[in-house]
């Protein structure tokens, strides 16, 4: 890995073990010999599988980080989080309506927000977690879905909340409430599908499928480009 | 423009070739490189594509596909013993006995159980994953999902586009269904409740996208995957849709007719085998990016070990296509932690150039990937114009601070979170500093064979996603994979629900296992290798490997 081969010491859930220096914590764990079963995915920082929580040697601070994007430090105490326990709470998002009071109905428990900012601290996506906890108080609709976009829901930000609330869970009612009930379906979409069910492109679609290859190539090369 | 003074990212052997890319960005603007002729596509594709490479490939031995050509790492697992034996499995107690059984929880098995469930009651439904529900390749997707719905675009020439990119290659039954199905999908996305990317009047934002005659790509920043998968996923949860995370299917079960009637489970907390009967039974297993075909990084996921086409291979199911293997043209080169990973073709939509190491254009920034890949690899390793890292990968830089110059400050915040987010935690700002690419092992363009109503060419398996082959040919154009899953994923669980009305299923076997080990015997194939593999293998030293077999 590094040149000069520098190897660093890391505790993984306590065991001791010597992993080259410059490997992400997910990296250095299967070099150190594991198989991961969980707390592993994307191994590219999209689907949050890999919560983890460690504190390094001579630090009283207990950080949180993807394993998959975090380098391993020298004295490194290391523990997997791979599942939140969190009960999913269920909607229809049919019935669902964007009032300033749906999330509060939903997950009372957000009331309980002591805006200590322990949940945007332990974002590894560097979110502002509790700035939209706030803005779901306040029934915020768009400012929550916005500032909650890039959440991979890894739920690290629930597993260090104080006040026991499920960020994330809030998050993701508000994104498709924002969705379905404010921005509402595009019309150059309605238009559209209502243009593919009267059978406008089917005679044109069927003349390509005949051609031949040679045929379908002409048209191919032929077809104007303007992007 | 600001002149930086030093690179914190990059390796001091680097800066000298980053100053020059800095000095030639401003005579860059504007300027693109021609688009080459289907003559010079197709001499780069053989001379620098690794699909064209010698040696790379032996044909298969068995099966209905004997003599097709693979890589030797398909072929590998294709020419396995099955995982399990029959005297390992008790196949007289039922432990699950359901309408329709889905294999895969991405973006196509989420969208089959969906669909399923508007047609069948939800307890004759199950739904097992290997990992996590929603872990997939779907989830990663970044750059979007292609739709024709600008005025000057239609179905008609995402058609073309598709059948071009695909080498003419592509079953044109199912593109057709893709294209004319796109708009229907957004829709349903939407209603379910979507964030897609708008413009300031409210209209969907439409990109372009390598090989796309149109501006088509509609996008959720560059967190598309993650977002529909999501949402999706949020759906199916609150449905309260029977589901197995942590258990993978090991092997199909067949009855005396030889039709599919359910899966072999095992268990990966407790490795504990359940038999799951079923009257149909969906594949939605994705890829084989973790295969790593000819030693390349990849940009998949964990899981994507190329399971499902050794599970329909055992059952006797037809494959196709697969001898072409999709390498993203941009995959991380530099820094070594993220080698691999996907850089979004939307980061060239929006005007990032690739250029070599002097600081050069050399390829129109979007050819279809295959040609666009080809590029890249010949630049560095004909030409030896790449820049090469302490590790010896070598790569070309993609000018990303071009995409804030021509769109305005704010946009690579704004549309690539996820992009500056992953550089920015190795120091490097992509809105100032270029990013080192190199091709990446991306996607299977061919898989099992199915037909418009998803059927694979054994009764009773289904076939949806990546697994699949034929609606991409030969080569796979961006954001028509995340199409695919939910075009082919909801036509899956129709279908699947509806076949599961009226059929009778009998009692489960494993007489096609062997079937299987009779072909091997009779094609003299000694090994020891088994399959699916499940997990891919990085223990120990294996952490540490890049061997891209290239020359």
């Amino acid at each position: 890995m590094e040149k000069e081969g520098k190897m660093v010491t890391i505790y993984v859930m306590g065991k001791k073990h010597r992993v080259p220096a410059g490997l992400t914590i997910m990296k250095a764990m299967e070099y150190a010999g594991y198989q991961l079963r969980r707390g592993v995915g994307c191994r590219g920082g999209f689907c949050g599988a890999c919560a983890t929580l460690y504190r390094v040697k001579g630090s009283y601070k207990l950080q949180a980080a993807l394993a998959c994007q975090k380098v391993v430090e020298d004295g490194m105490y290391i523990a997997q989080i791979p599942f939140t326990p969190a009960e999913k709470k269920l909607y229809n998002m049919e019935e669902v309506k964007p009032s300033p009071n749906v999330f509060v109905e939903h997950f009372p428990e957000i009331t309980r927000c002591l805006s200590c900012n322990t949940c945007t601290k332990a974002c590894p996506q560097d979110l502002m977690v509790m700035d939209y906890v706030q803005a779901a108080l306040r029934g915020d609709v768009e400012k929550v879905a916005e500032l909650s976009f890039d959440c991979i829901a890894c739920g690290l930000c629930a597993i260090r909340c104080p006040a026991e609330i499920v960020p994330y869970q809030v998050a993701q009612l508000a994104r498709r409430i924002y969705s379905k009930y404010i921005l509402g379906l595009s019309e150059e979409v309605e238009r559209r599908v209502a243009e593919v069910e009267e059978g406008r492109f089917d005679g044109e679609l069927e003349q390509l499928r005949e051609l031949s290859p040679e045929e379908l190539r002409k048209r191919y090369e032929s077809r104007e480009i303007r992007v | 423009m600001m002149r930086m003074e030093e690179y914190p990212g990059y390796p001091e052997e680097m800066w000298d070739s980053l100053r020059m890319v800095e000095e030639t960005r401003d005579e860059r603007i504007g300027k693109v490189y021609p688009r080459m002729s289907e003559e010079e596509r197709e001499r780069i594709l053989r001379e620098w594509h690794p699909d064209y490479k010698q040696g790379a490939k032996r044909p298969l031995r068995i099966g209905p596909n004997k003599g097709m050509m693979l890589p030797h790492e398909v072929a590998d697992i294709l020419e396995a013993h099955p995982l399990i034996t029959p005297d390992m499995i008790d196949l007289s107690e039922i432990d699950f006995d359901v309408d329709v059984l889905i294999i895969g929880a991405g973006g196509a098995g989420l969208s089959a159980a969906l669909i399923a469930s508007e047609h069948v009651d939800k307890e004759g439904i199950l739904l097992v994953q290997k990992l996590r529900l929603g872990d997939s390749n779907s989830k990663m997707s970044q750059g979007g999902i292609q739709a024709a719905l600008g005025p000057d675009d239609s179905p008609v020439l995402h058609f073309l586009d598709i059948v071009g990119g695909g080498h003419f290659a592509n079953n044109t039954e199912l593109v057709e269904i893709l294209v004319k199905e796109a708009p229907d999908v957004i829709r349903w996305h939407q209603s379910l409740g979507v964030i897609y990317d708008r413009n300031p009047d409210g209209s969907i934002k439409l990109s372009p996208g390598g090989g796309t005659c149109r501006r088509r790509m509609l996008s959720c920043k560059d967190y598309t995957g993650l977002e529909i998968t999501r949402v999706l996923l949020d759906e199916f949860l609150n449905r309260e849709i029977p589901y197995l995370e942590f258990t993978c299917a090991v092997e199909l079960l067949t009855d005396d007719s030889g039709q599919v009637v359910g899966s072999v489970l095992y268990d990966l907390d407790s490795d504990e085998y359940l038999i799951a009967r079923a009257k149909s039974t969906i594949l939605a297993t994705g890829g084989y990016g973790r295969l790593h075909i000819q030693g390349f990084e990849t940009t998949n996921h964990y899981g994507a070990t190329g399971d499902g086409i050794v599970l329909a291979y055992h059952v006797g199911a037809e494959l196709r296509d697969l001898d072409a293997t999709q390498y993203h043209p941009t995959g991380a080169a530099w820094p070594e932690q993220i080698v691999g990973q996907l850089c979004t073709e939307k980061l060239r939509g929006r005007g990032a150039q690739p250029v070599n190491r002097l600081g050069e254009l050399f390829v129109n920034p979007l050819e279809p990937r295959d040609v666009e890949a080809a590029a890249i690899i010949r630049e560095c390793y004909g030409r030896e114009l790449g820049v090469t890292t302490p590790t010896g990968m070598r790569g070309v830089w993609l000018d990303t601070p071009l995409i804030d110059i021509i769109n305005g400050e704010g946009t690579i915040e704004r549309e690539f979170a996820a992009m500056y987010r992953t550089f920015k935690r190795f120091d490097i700002d992509i809105r100032k500093e270029p990013i080192l690419v190199f091709p990446t092992l991306h996607y299977q363009n061919g898989g099992v064979v199915i037909n418009a109503r998803c059927e694979t060419t054994v009764p009773g398996l289904y076939a949806a996603g990546e697994v699949s082959g034929g609606v991409h040919g030969k080569n796979r154009l961006m954001g028509n994979s995340q199409l695919e899953l939910y075009v082919f994923g909801r036509r899956a669980g129709r279908f699947a629900a509806e076949r599961a009305k009226s059929v009778n299923v009998g009692k489960p076997t494993l007489k096609h296992v062997e079937r299987y080990e009779r072909w091997l015997r009779e094609a003299g194939i000694e090994t020891d290798r088994r399959s699916p593999i499940l997990l891919p293998e990085y223990r120990g030293k294996k952490t540490l490997e890049h061997h891209i077999r290239l020359l």
